[in-house]
């Protein structure tokens, strides 16, 4: 099975036109476009995709024109788009009404990062009655049962969070996150994808080495766009990193 | 785990482990005897319990109304009724094993509460708290360094409370192997509505034996303030089942209801998800949260706890505002009359139990709770009366 590379940015950030121009930067060599949908207290991220959220809403980001995004982009890619979203905006809009115009706008996946499987019951089955994919999280002190629980409720891959704390860059790739990546091969039947402090070509090779089935990426893109801000030289930044990870991810196939 | 709909684990995945570690040695202790009597030890003789349910004489005869009485919280150690629950949740962190604790603050009590605990204890503390927060509470913030607790400023956001609860949670995330997180009011994921109500309800039990012994009846009406709701939560809920007791709650209408310069969620707000816990909170059309305003820092929150969104649906509590000029005037009155000066959050359930009290009969009874003192609010009140 091909090895994947999903790279997440913020809609809207720094403003709601940008976006569609840096997710065409990174289509050629993302699989999968993530799209995080702007929240006020978005306390699972760190400090680079906090500020980001701010830009956005400062911006004039709402949930709706994540949507029109979406549709626009699907005149120019195929590439899978997964949004992920804080639930409080999902349950505002109603959980049905918001997968159905995910839908619409042909949105492929879902990830809400505050909606652990037990909460999920009444949208997982909304997801599936519009065949839109979910993602769950599972973190390294997740114990098996809840792994296979996770497992089961995820129908596009499984994010496996690889630290102890919030998004952003980190040095290294942990042993904490690759004996966690072993455990979670052995028990869960979907894919495997592995993010948070996920950033250069060596991270992407030695999660690929370790068994993942593809990487997350953000921080890094966020930080390129806040950088270089609505400008060429992002676009142009934007692609090295995907094509600089994606090498990666093809570096750790070869072992 | 749930009051009626509300409440609920809305938390990242990782969260989901050291809250059930949590819930699960909160049951294992809570009924404990031996960690019963630690607590009482310490709630008696560290914090200062029982606290007096005083008659407010001089109140009393100016309003001409009902006979009020305060539940005096204020004068609990660091003065306000946080202790009660800091002390509880610290001892339990210690029966877990964990070294380390956090919690965030708005007015500062729960943060100086937090680390008076850290140091009884002998536990590392850090706080979060708001810089908005920290400028207008700047007695509390020495007070904890004063205790050996690390005050971490937090300047995301709306710079207050909701955003020191955010920076927390971050933190916690990171830590959970060991540190406790002391959530200092009846808000955030399961248990701590539960667990936080439990260690407050100490405050409702002694004014329902000590109004019995001095009036020989239950009261007509009890007032609190709520912003997250711990010290309303505290003295309604031995109250809740005597449906003759009226139990009111009162919300921070800062400038007006009908401004946006408020921070009443529960007249205001709708239903949503954050901090972990389905409750009321304010927020835009589009579901993001809005930020508050009241001249008390500690009702600065734009959520409720999801017990208060409960009592509030089904009835069984009445909510109101009370704006900040209001309470200012209540902060001075009973200044005034009884040589008490109360916190502004506390200041709220005054007027409006000075309010209420002026329409009732004399030989009616109301208690309201006098959850802080006012010291800590000085400079604020202050800086107010300068601008008159």
């Amino acid at each position: 099975m091909e090895k994947k590379l999903v790279s997440f940015i913020v809609a809207g950030d720094p403003n709601p036109g940008a976006t569609l121009r840096f997710m065409r930067a990174l289509t050629k060599y993302s699989d999968i476009i993530e799209l995080g949908i702007p929240f006020s207290d978005p306390m699972a991220d760190g400090e680079t995709i906090q500020r980001a959220n701010i830009r956005a809403l400062k911006g004039g980001m709402k949930v709706s024109k994540v949507f029109d995004i979406i549709r626009e982009f699907r005149a120019y890619s195929n590439t899978p788009v997964v949004v992920m979203t804080y639930y409080n905006p999902v349950y505002n809009m109603g959980v049905e009404n918001f997968v159905r115009k995910l839908k619409e706008a042909g949105g492929d996946g879902l990830i809400v990062v505050d909606l652990p499987v037990e909460e999920a019951e009444d949208y997982l089955s909304i997801c599936r009655s519009y065949n839109i994919g979910t993602v769950f999280l599972a973190a390294p002190n997740t114990p098996e049962d809840r792994l296979r629980e996770i497992d089961r409720a995820c129908s596009l891959f499984l994010y496996l969070v690889s630290l102890y704390g919030t998004t952003g860059v980190r040095d290294d790739i942990s042993n904490l996150a690759l004996n966690f990546l072993k455990r979670a091969k052995g028990i869960c039947k979907n894919p495997i994808y592995v993010g948070f402090g996920v950033w250069k070509r060596e991270h992407a090779r030695k999660l690929i080495e370790g068994g993942a089935d593809g990487v997350v990426v953000g921080s890094a893109y966020v930080k390129i766009i806040e950088r270089y801000g609505d400008s060429e030289e992002t676009l142009k930044k934007l692609e090295e990193k995907s094509k600089e990870l994606k090498e990666g991810i093809l570096e750790g196939c070869k072992k | 785990m749930r009051f009626g709909e509300y409440g609920g684990q809305y938390v990242p995945e990782v969260l989901k482990p050291p809250l059930k570690e949590l819930e699960r040695a909160y049951k294992e202790y809570k009924d404990d005897p031996e960690f019963r009597e630690e607590l009482d030890y310490y709630l008696k003789n560290y914090a200062g319990r029982e606290t007096p349910l005083y008659f407010a004489k001089n109140l009393t005869e100016k309003i001409g109304g009902a006979k009020i009485y305060l539940k005096r919280e204020d004068l609990l150690l660091g003065g306000a009724h946080k202790i009660n629950n800091s002390i509880g949740q610290a001892l339990l962190a210690k029966k877990m094993g964990k070294t380390r604790l956090i919690a965030e603050t708005g007015a500062g009590e729960h943060g100086l509460s937090t680390a008076m605990a850290g140091a009884l204890f002998k536990m590392k503390t850090r706080i979060y708290m708001g810089t908005v927060d920290m400028e207008r509470q700047k007695l509390n913030v020495y007070k904890m360094k004063l205790h050996g607790a690390e005050v971490y400023p937090v300047d995301t956001g709306s710079k207050t409370l909701k955003d020191a609860i955010n920076e927390a949670l971050r933190d916690w995330v990171e830590t959970f192997e060991y540190t406790h997180y002391l959530i200092g009011s009846v808000v955030g994921p399961h248990p701590y509505p539960t667990m936080v109500r439990d260690f407050q309800s100490v405050i409702g039990r002694e004014a329902k034996k000590q109004i019995l012994e001095i009036e020989g009846r239950l009261p007509d009406c009890i007032v609190a303030c709520v912003g997250g709701g711990s010290n309303a939560i505290g003295i309604f809920h031995e109250f809740v089942n005597y449906k003759e007791v009226r139990l009111i709650g009162v919300e921070a209408a800062g400038e007006g209801l009908e401004t946006e310069r408020h921070a009443a969620t529960l007249l205001k707000g709708r239903k949503g998800v954050l901090h972990g816990m389905l409750s009321y909170f304010l927020q835009d059309e589009d579901g993001q949260i809005k930020t508050t305003h009241s001249i008390s820092a500690g009702l600065d929150y734009p959520g409720v706890g999801p017990e208060h969104a409960y009592l509030k649906d089904i009835g069984r509590v009445e909510y109101v505002g009370v704006t900040d000029e209001e309470a200012l005037n209540a902060f001075l009155e009973l200044s005034r009359t009884e040589g008490i000066i109360p916190a502004l959050e506390s200041s709220h359930a005054l007027a409006y139990g000075m309010k209420i009290g002026k329409e009732m009969d004399k030989d009616e009874i109301v208690i309201v709770n006098l959850s802080g003192r006012g010291d800590k609010d000085l400079y604020t009140v202050m800086s107010h009366l300068e601008v008159k």
